[in-house]
Formats: C-alpha cells, sequence, structure tokens
C-alpha cells in the first residue's frame, strides 16, 4: 500500500476502476447515439430504455430459461436489435422529412412507455444478477484489488468499440453508411438499398445499447430506471465530444468515465455533476464540441 | 422617407387573426370565471399554473423553434425561492413570487448562454443536461430539503390585504396573473420583436442574413421563456404550500413538452386546453401508479405520427381560423 497525494492507492484505482466501467457504458451508449444520429438524423431518446431492456432481457433469460451470461451477450443484442427494427419499421421511418424536433420527442414517448410498463412488472427496486462463474473473484496487482468481471467488462467494451470503429471507418459496408451519411439520394443512384441500411443501421446503434445493459447486469442491479438517468448523462458527453467522429465519441466516452471517478476521490459532493460541469466548459470554449465538426 | 407598402390582403388576415383571438381569450376569461363554482379550485390553480408554463414554453418552440428539454430548470427552482423566501424569511406573496420570478430570469440568462452556442439536436440535449445537473443540485444543497422538500409554506396576505389562505382569493390573484401573462406573451409573439423570432424559425441563415443578431433575439426569448415559467413556478409553490424535487426532475420537463404538443405548438390557446387535458388526467390517474408514465407515452407517440397540430391546431384547420 501506498499513498498518492493523501490518498490510498486502493482508493484511488479502485475508483479509477469504477470510472473506467462507467467510461465503457459512456463509450458504448454515445458510440451508438452517434451511429443513429448519422443515418436517421434523430436523437434516440429511447437509448437509455433499450440499455434497460437489455439488462432486463439478460435477467429474465437466466431466471425462466436458464439461458447464461455467455449466451445472453449473443442473444440479447439481437432479440433487442431486432425489437429496434421494429420500432424504426413501426414508427421512425415516417419521420424522415420532420424537423429533428419529432424524432426527439417521438423517442421520449416510446422511452416513457418502456419504462413504465417494466415498473408495473417490476416496481421501483433493481434485480439482482449474479456475476458469471468463470469471472468471479478477482486478483491482486499490488497496488489494488482487480475484479475478474470488472476487467472483463473494460476490456470487452473496448474491443466492440473498436471493432464498431474499425467496421464503419475501413471496411467496404462502412463507407456505404458514410456516404449515405452524407448523401443518401446519391448512394441510392448507385444502387444501394438505403431504406433497409438505416433500418439495419438503427437496430446495430439499439443492439450496442442493449450489449452494454448485460454488461452492467451484474454491476448494478437491474431496475425499470436504469437506463433514464444515465442516458442524459450520455447527452452530455455527446455534447462535449460531438456527434462527428465515431473515434471521437468512443475516447471521450473512456476519459469521461475516468474524470469522474477521480472526481468521486478527490472531491466527492461533485463526482456526479462534473460531466455537466465540463460540458459547460466545453461550450464555453469550444463550442462545436472536442471532436465536432462546425455545428 | 420610403413609403410602407402594405397589402390589404394581409391587414384583413391580421384583423381576422385579432377578432378570432379576442373571441378566444373572452371564452377563456369566461371559462375560468365561472369554473370555480363547480369545479375545485385548487384544481384549476393547477391548470392555470400549468398553463402559464405551458405558454412560456411554447414561446420558445412554438415561435422561435427552439426545443428546450430542461424547463423544469426554471419552473422548480423559482418554486424553490419562492418557497424559501415566503417560509424561512416569512416575505409576503408578491415578494416571494417577485424572487422566485427572478431567480429564473437569472438561471435563464445562464442556461440560454450556453444552450444558444449550439443549434438544433445539442440546443436540446444542453438544456436536459443543464436541468438535470440542478437537479442534482437540488438534491445536495440544504435550502431545497433534499427529498423533503420545502412543506407548509405559508400562503401569506397580498399585499398586506388580501388573504390567500382563503383558496377563492387564492384562485383569483392566480387567474388574474396568468391571464395576464397570457396576454404578455400574445403581445410579445405578434410585436416586431415577435416577427422576428418566427424568421429565425422558419430560416434562420436568411434572418442573419437580413442584418439581424438572431444569437441577441434568441437569448432574449429563452429568458423571457424561462422568466414566464418561473413566475408559473412560483404561483405553483404557493398554490399547493409545496416546493420539491418533482418540480426540478426531467420528467417535469417532458410534462411542458406533452402539454404544449397536445395542445398545438405554436399555438396561442394550445397550452391552455394541453394544461387542462394532461393535469385532469394526471388527478384522474393518480391511484394507477405507473400507468399514467405509458399513457403519456402513448400520447407523445400519436400526437407525433398523427396530429402534429395538436387538438387547438387541428380545431384551428377545421374552422378556417388561428388561434
Amino acid at each position: 500500500m501506498f499513498e498518492i497525494f493523501g490518498i490510498p492507492s486502493q482508493a484511488l484505482f479502485g475508483q479509477l476502476l469504477l470510472g473506467l466501467i462507467n467510461g465503457s457504458f459512456y463509450a458504448l451508449l454515445s458510440l451508438g447515439l452517434a451511429v443513429i444520429f448519422g443515418m436517421l438524423n434523430i436523437i434516440n431518446f429511447t437509448h437509455g430504455a433499450q440499455y434497460m431492456m437489455g439488462a432486463f432481457c439478460a435477467y429474465l433469460l437466466l431466471q425462466y430459461l436458464g439461458i447464461n451470461y455467455w449466451a445472453a451477450l449473443i442473444i440479447v443484442p439481437i432479440i433487442i436489435g431486432l425489437f429496434g427494427i421494429v420500432i424504426e419499421r413501426l414508427f421512425l421511418q415516417h419521420l424522415h422529412k420532420l424537423d429533428h424536433l419529432y424524432g426527439l420527442i417521438l423517442t421520449f414517448g416510446l422511452a416513457l412507455i418502456i419504462e413504465g410498463l417494466f415498473r408495473n412488472y417490476y416496481g421501483s427496486s433493481g434485480q439482482p444478477y449474479q456475476v458469471p462463474e468463470a469471472l468471479r473473484g478477482g486478483r491482486n496487482l499490488g497496488f489494488m484489488f482487480l475484479p475478474n468481471y470488472r476487467a472483463w467488462v473494460i476490456a470487452f467494451s473496448l474491443v466492440v468499440c473498436l471493432a464498431t470503429w474499425y467496421a464503419i471507418e475501413r471496411t467496404r459496408l462502412g463507407s456505404y453508411l458514410r456516404a449515405a451519411t452524407e448523401n443518401p439520394t446519391l448512394v441510392r443512384a448507385f444502387g444501394i438499398n438505403v431504406p433497409r441500411m438505416v433500418t439495419l443501421t438503427y437496430g446495430f446503434g439499439v443492439a450496442l445499447a442493449a450489449l452494454a445493459g448485460v454488461m452492467a447486469a451484474p454491476i448494478y442491479n437491474v431496475s425499470p430506471q436504469m437506463g433514464s438517468d444515465l442516458i442524459i448523462v450520455v447527452f452530455a458527453v455527446v455534447v462535449i465530444g460531438g456527434m462527428g467522429s465515431i473515434m471521437g465519441a468512443i475516447v471521450t466516452g473512456f476519459v469521461l468515465g475516468i474524470v469522474e471517478g477521480l472526481t468521486k476521490v478527490f472531491f466527492p459532493e461533485a463526482s456526479n455533476t462534473v460531466i455537466f460541469g465540463i460540458m459547460i466548459v466545453v461550450l464555453l470554449l469550444r463550442p462545436a464540441g472536442l471532436f465536432g465538426r462546425t455545428a | 422617407m420610403m413609403e410602407r407598402v402594405v397589402d390589404p390582403l394581409l391587414i384583413q388576415k391580421r384583423r381576422e387573426a385579432s377578432v378570432s383571438f379576442a373571441i378566444g381569450f373572452a371564452a377563456l376569461a369566461g371559462f375560468f370565471a365561472v369554473t370555480p363554482f363547480v369545479m375545485y379550485p385548487v384544481f384549476l390553480m393547477q391548470v392555470l399554473c400549468f398553463a402559464l408554463f405551458a405558454c412560456a414554453f411554447n414561446l420558445l418552440i412554438g415561435y422561435v423553434g427552439l426545443v428546450s428539454f430542461g424547463h423544469a430548470l426554471y419552473f422548480g427552482w423559482a418554486s424553490y425561492f419562492s418557497a424559501y423566501t415566503a417560509k424561512a424569511w416569512g416575505w409576503p406573496p408578491e415578494a416571494a413570487i417577485l424572487t422566485g420570478t427572478a431567480a429564473a430570469a437569472v438561471l435563464g440568462v445562464i442556461a440560454g448562454g450556453l444552450a444558444i452556442r449550439r443549434q438544433g439536436i445539442y440546443f436540446a440535449m444542453i438544456t436536459l443536461a443543464l436541468a438535470q445537473m440542478m437537479y442534482l443540485v437540488a438534491l445536495r444543497v440544504k435550502m431545497t430539503g433534499g427529498e423533503d422538500g420545502i412543506q407548509a409554506v405559508p400562503r401569506g396576505r397580498l399585499f398586506g390585504t388580501f388573504d390567500l389562505a382563503n383558496d377563492m382569493t387564492m384562485y383569483a390573484v392566480v387567474a388574474v396573473v396568468v391571464l395576464a401573462a397570457f396576454l404578455l406573451i400574445y403581445r410579445i409573439i405578434n410585436s416586431p420583436f415577435g416577427e422576428v423570432l418566427k424568421a429565425i424559425r422558419e430560416n434562420e441563415l436568411r434572418t442573419v442574413s437580413l442584418g439581424y443578431k438572431t444569437e441577441r433575439y434568441k437569448l432574449v426569448a429563452f429568458v423571457l421563456s424561462a422568466t414566464l415559467a418561473g413566475l408559473a413556478g412560483s404561483l405553483k409553490a404557493l398554490v399547493f404550500q409545496l416546493a420539491s424535487l418533482t418540480d426540478v426532475h426531467w420528467t417535469m420537463s417532458g410534462d411542458v413538452v406533452l402539454m404544449t404538443l397536445l395542445g398545438g405548438l405554436g399555438t396561442v390557446f394550445g397550452p391552455f386546453v394541453g394544461a387542462f387535458c394532461v393535469v385532469a388526467m394526471q388527478n384522474y390517474l393518480a391511484q394507477s401508479g405507473q400507468w399514467v408514465l405509458v399513457i403519456q407515452g402513448v400520447i407523445f407517440v400519436v400526437c407525433v405520427l398523427l396530429f402534429r397540430r395538436g387538438i387547438v391546431g387541428e380545431l384551428a384547420s377545421y374552422l378556417r381560423v388561428k388561434l
């Protein structure tokens, strides 16, 4: 044990780790928001609710069908992603030519419906979800104790984020996607089915949120309102980073998580407002956001 | 001096608009003059406060095209300030209301100044994030009483003479203040200043190119809206003798969007109709718990997909008048 600025290393690194975990969720969620916004021009207010659905879906699969964490990691994003596709086909596709505002309001309404339904059946209290067997326990790194599950969450979200970045920025499919973001009409003229691509993009963004939900289930309790408070913080993250860049969203998410963790060590009372504070500073100094192109 | 060319058709249109407004306002004032004798005054006061809140919100969303998703910030914090000064310092109601309203104006200057630095969808996210930040502050600081809120706020005597503890007296004051504020909003949106706001809504770049400093207009409109939302919140604190976390939570920001949308965005009377429907529904469904959330969500979805003009907007287009 040693001390840094009068703080025991155990506490400091422990909070840093928690910060990184939060950062993973910020990164996954803001990445999903950015991808969806790029294609649909909609801020997906339902994102928090879909994250919550991911966690609940994993919980229900385990509870009633005995499907374990590892399978849930694959099945849940598919189920919730399909649910997202249905939502896009039923509702969002009609908003294409309307003002931004309506997309925001509609997805806000959907979030209320989903959260309300889950609260009706599960109340406000949280349901516990066991950490999978293989990831229980942890290891002592000398300066801190590292629980295996938390290490896994950070590593896996990093991999998912980077894979998404690679798929969008470096593959052919990704180039279609980027082109369709810039000029959908022209891309359509080349014979690419843009509306289908839009639908699938939405499904993918939602699947990312659901995946974050599954990973969050063993760390936080699974509860109906777990998404709504988180999504507002993620909005602030998105304002700070700007939605122009995929890598920007990832980096901003992780960095802000770490900053939040550090604040918890040094100024605990400011820990849950620090991201909003950073947002204010960024708005004053760089109104377009850290990675934003001019708005 | 250049002669102003005025289109006679425009004059006629304006005249028709002001006639339909006069009729509408008479109906509204008549409604609120008669109903306290047949409905609960407290319920009607709630409707009036939320109607003013929605009118203030509509000033931004309907006439400038700015979507603030954090209007609970001004409503809630104004209600804290007015409740605190009335209770802890024993200030008379008129001073408490003014303090709350002024606090909202100051918050509006700060939040509005930050939010107008970005456009469109970012504007909505920034206002929401700032409101959430101040919600978390309200959760912590001593002044707000945290989870308990500020309870048993004395209504006091207005100007030292009118005893507001009487529901009917309180009602009369709320009705007069809200209707006066409503007339003020109508005056604002029909002033040259209001015309510039509408121009910004229709095409901001073109308005800039005509030489208007749109940033300033947006900020002034934002502060006006925040101030009036604060007036509504201050009144509400005295009516219910309570200021609580509910008033600063994001669900309150959602409620005001719902009222305005349901009544009709950018219609003069829409916010009143919307507030009446939403408040009535919330009171009626108060026992059924979370279903309120679900039903509100469904109304949002239906409004966006099927009737974006809202109740008053649809009525106006059916009657072919401006309401």
